[in-house]
C-alpha cells in the first residue's frame, strides 16, 4: 500500500499502488492526511497502478477525496474512478437517512427524580411478583383437582433435580458450620466449666435455625439460577410462547411442578442437614470435649423442646415458595437477549437469599412473641 | 492465469457414532462464483459448512481454503484464514446483547485498531449496503424483523471486508418478496464486491437466480455441476429435487430447462 504524489503543473498526481485493504487502513490514513493540499487546484489520482481495493480502502479515499473537493481541488482519475467508490457514492445515496440516529440524551433529571423512578418501579415490580405469587397459587388449587393436572412425573423431576442431588453438599455445609458453631463454643464454654452447654447450643442451633437456614441459602444458590436460567432461556426460545400458543397454561406446566416439587425437596433437605449437623457435634464434642456418645445423647434429649424439631421444619416450605418464585419470577421475565438472561438470574438468586433471611427474621420474631 | 479453488474439499468423512453423515465427499468452490449447496433434511449440509468453517473436525479429509488444509491448522493459525471469510448464520446468531452497529464492529475490534469514528462509519456503511436503515444500527436483534436479522447477519459477516462469503439458508423463513430482494442483494454483493458465495439453501427460486454451480449431497457424497446441467443429472433425487411439482415453476420462473420436466 503506497501513494506516491508528484508535483504537476496545475496540482498533484497520487499514484494509488499495492492493496488497499481494511489491514492496511490506518497507514493508508496517515499517508493520505500527510499529504499537503495547499495551493493546488486539480488533482490527479492514478489507479491504474491499484492492487486491490476494498471498501474500507475505498473509504479511506473517499474521505480524503471529499475533503479535497470541499477545500476547492479538482479531482479526476486517471485510469478510471474506481466502481467501489461508486458503490459507497449509490449506497449512501438511497434511502433517506444516512446519518446514526442520535443517542438518547443522558436521564439527568436530578436525584430526586431518580429517586421517584426507582419507588415507582419498585412498587411496580413488587405489585407484579405478588400477582405472579398469586397466580401461580390460584393454578396450584386448580391443579390439586386431578393427579394428572399436578403433573407428578414434573414434580418428582424437579425433587430429584434440587432435592436429591442436592443432598451432599447440603450435607457437608451442616456438617461443616455445625462444627465450627460448637468448636467456637467449646472454646469459650470450657472456661467457664461449662462444657456440657455446648451440646445444647448445637441441637438447638441447628434445629431451629441453622439447618433450614444454610439449606435454603444453598439451594436458592443452586435452584432459584436452574429455575431462572431455564425458563428464561425457554422465554428466549419462544418456548413459553409455543406452550401458551397450543393453550397450555404455562404456570400449570413450568411454575406449579416447580414449586411443589422445591416444597417438597427443602424440608427433606433440612432434615437431613439437622441430622448430619446433629452428627457433627456428637463427633466434635466425642474427640474434643471426651464427652461419651450416651451423654451427647441424653443432652440433646433434655436442651429440645417439643417444639424445637417442628419450629425449624415449618419454616422449610415458607422459604421453598420463597426461593422457587423469586426463581420462575425473574425467568419468565427475561426477554430478548442473553445479557438480560445473565442479569435475570444474578437478581433471582439475591433475591431469593434476601427473602429467605427476611423471613427467617419475621419467623424469629414471630416465635418469639408466641413463646415457642 | 491459471485459476485455483478458493474452497476444496477432498475425501471428507464426518461421523456421529456409527451414523456416516458424509463417506468420501468432494466439492470444489471457484473464485467469483455463487456455489449453491442443496441436499434433503439431515442430508449433512449443516455439517459440512461446519467443516469448512473448522466447526467440525472432519474423521478423514481434507479442507483446503485458498490453498491452505485448515483440518491440520492450530486456533491460532487459523486466525488469519477465519478473518478472510464471512458467515452468516441461518440464524442470524446475532450478539443479542449488543446493537447491530455493535454487531458489526465486533469483528473490527477484535482485528484492527480503529478510531472510533472511523468504525462507526464503517460499519454504517456495511449496514447500509446491505440495504437496512441507518435507524437499524441502533437497534437490538430482538427489535428486529426477520429479514432485517438476516440482513443484518450478512452485514457483520462483511465486517472484514471478505472475500468469501457462507451463507446457510439466506432466505428461509423469509417470505417470497423478501426473499427475492435477498436474491438480489446476493447478486449485487457478489458483482459489487467480487465476493465468492458459499450458500446453503433449500429455496430453488433462489438456486435458479443466483447461483452458477450447485453441490447436490445425495448418498453421502456431492454431485456438483452448473445450475443448466445438474437439473439433468440422472441420479434419482436430484430429478425429483429439480423436476418435482415445487420446482416447475422455479425453473420456468428463471428460464432454466424446458420446464416441462425431463424425468418426470
Amino acid at each position: 500500500m503506497t501513494v506516491e504524489v508528484r508535483r504537476t503543473a496545475n496540482g498533484l498526481q497520487l499514484d494509488l499502488t499495492g492493496e488497499w485493504g481494511l489491514h492496511e487502513l490506518e497507514a493508508a490514513r496517515r499517508q493520505l492526511a500527510g499529504i499537503d493540499l495547499r495551493g493546488v487546484r486539480e488533482l490527479e489520482v492514478n489507479t491504474q497502478g491499484l492492487g486491490s481495493l476494498d471498501l474500507s480502502g475505498a473509504w479511506a479515499l473517499r474521505q480524503f477525496l471529499q475533503g479535497a473537493r470541499t477545500a476547492g481541488v479538482e479531482v479526476s482519475f486517471q485510469g478510471g474512478e474506481p466502481d467501489q467508490l461508486r458503490l459507497i457514492d449509490d449506497t449512501l445515496k438511497s434511502g433517506a437517512e444516512s446519518q446514526l440516529p442520535a443517542a438518547p440524551l443522558a436521564d439527568d433529571a436530578g436525584l430526586l427524580h431518580d429517586i421517584g423512578r426507582f419507588v415507582v418501579r419498585a412498587g411496580h415490580d413488587w405489585a407484579q411478583s405478588l400477582a405472579f405469587l398469586g397466580r401461580t397459587f390460584l393454578t396450584l388449587l386448580r391443579s390439586l383437582r386431578s393427579l394428572r393436572r399436578l403433573r407428578p412425573v414434573s414434580v418428582a423431576r424437579h425433587v430429584y433435580e434440587t432435592g436429591i442431588t442436592a443432598m451432599p453438599i447440603a450435607a457437608l455445609i451442616a456438617f461443616l458450620v455445625t462444627v465450627i458453631v460448637a468448636y467456637l463454643s467449646a472454646q469459650e464454654l470450657r472456661g467457664l466449666g461449662v462444657d456440657i452447654y455446648v451440646v445444647d447450643l448445637v441441637t438447638i442451633g441447628v434445629l431451629r435455625e441453622l439447618g433450614v437456614l444454610l439449606t435454603s441459602i444453598i439451594t436458592a444458590g443452586r435452584s432459584a439460577s436452574s429455575y431462572a436460567a431455564e425458563l428464561g432461556s425457554m422465554q428466549l426460545n419462544e418456548e413459553v410462547d409455543a406452550l401458551i400458543a397450543s393453550g397450555v397454561d404455562p404456570f400449570e406446566v413450568l411454575i406449579v411442578p416447580r414449586v411443589l416439587g422445591f416444597m417438597i425437596a427443602l424440608p427433606l433437605l433440612t432434615i437431613i442437614a439437622d441430622l448430619v449437623g446433629l452428627a457433627g457435634g456428637a463427633l466434635l464434642c466425642r474427640y474434643l470435649l471426651d464427652m461419651p456418645l450416651t451423654q451427647y445423647i441424653n443432652r440433646v434429649n433434655e436442651s429440645i423442646a417439643p417444639t424445637t424439631f417442628w419450629v425449624g421444619i415449618l419454616k422449610a416450605p415458607v422459604f421453598a415458595v420463597l426461593i422457587a418464585l423469586a426463581g420462575c419470577y425473574r425467568g419468565m421475565q427475561v426477554r430478548g437477549s442473553a445479557r438480560e438472561l445473565g442479569h435475570k438470574v444474578t437478581v433471582a438468586v439475591v433475591q431469593a437469599i434476601f427473602l429467605v433471611i427476611l423471613a427467617d427474621a419475621l419467623f424469629a420474631v414471630l416465635f418469639m412473641k408466641m413463646d415457642i | 492465469m491459471e485459476r485455483y479453488p478458493v474452497i476444496e474439499v477432498r475425501g471428507l468423512v464426518n461421523r456421529f457414532g456409527s451414523q456416516v453423515v458424509h463417506d468420501g465427499l468432494d466439492m470444489e468452490v471457484w473464485p467469483d462464483e455463487v456455489f449453491g449447496i442443496v441436499g434433503g433434511s439431515g442430508s449433512g449440509k449443516s455439517v459440512l459448512l461446519r467443516s469448512i468453517l473448522g466447526l467440525q473436525p472432519p474423521a478423514a479429509g481434507t479442507v483446503r481454503i485458498e490453498g491452505q488444509d485448515i483440518t491440520r491448522m492450530s486456533e491460532l493459525q487459523l486466525r488469519p484464514i477465519k478473518a478472510s471469510y464471512g458467515v452468516a448464520f441461518q440464524s442470524g446468531a446475532l450478539y443479542s446483547g449488543l446493537t447491530v452497529l455493535q454487531n458489526v464492529q465486533l469483528p473490527m475490534i477484535e482485528y484492527l485498531d480503529l478510531e472510533s469514528s472511523l468504525l462507526d462509519e464503517l460499519a454504517l456503511l456495511k449496514i447500509r449496503l446491505v440495504g437496512l436503515g441507518a435507524d437499524a444500527a441502533g437497534k437490538f436483534p430482538a427489535e428486529l424483523s426477520g429479514g432485517m436479522v438476516k440482513r443484518a447477519a450478512i452485514a457483520r459477516a462483511l465486517a472484514l471486508d471478505p472475500t468469501l462469503l457462507f451463507l446457510d439458508e439466506p432466505t428461509s423463513g423469509l417470505d417470497p418478496v423478501s426473499a427475492s430482494a435477498f436474491d438480489e442483494l446476493v447478486l449485487f454483493l457478489q458483482k459489487q464486491l467480487k465476493l465468492t458465495i458459499v450458500m446453503i439453501t433449500h429455496d430453488l427460486d433462489s438456486i435458479f437466480r443466483t447461483c452458477n454451480r450447485v453441490g447436490v449431497i445425495v448418498d453421502r457424497r456431492m454431485e456438483s455441476d452448473t445450475v443448466e446441467r445438474i437439473v439433468d443429472h440422472p441420479n434419482r433425487w436430484i430429478q425429483e429435487y429439480f423436476h418435482g411439482e415445487r420446482a416447475r415453476g422455479a425453473r420456468i420462473a428463471a428460464g432454466v430447462g424446458d420446464g416441462a420436466g425431463h424425468g418426470a
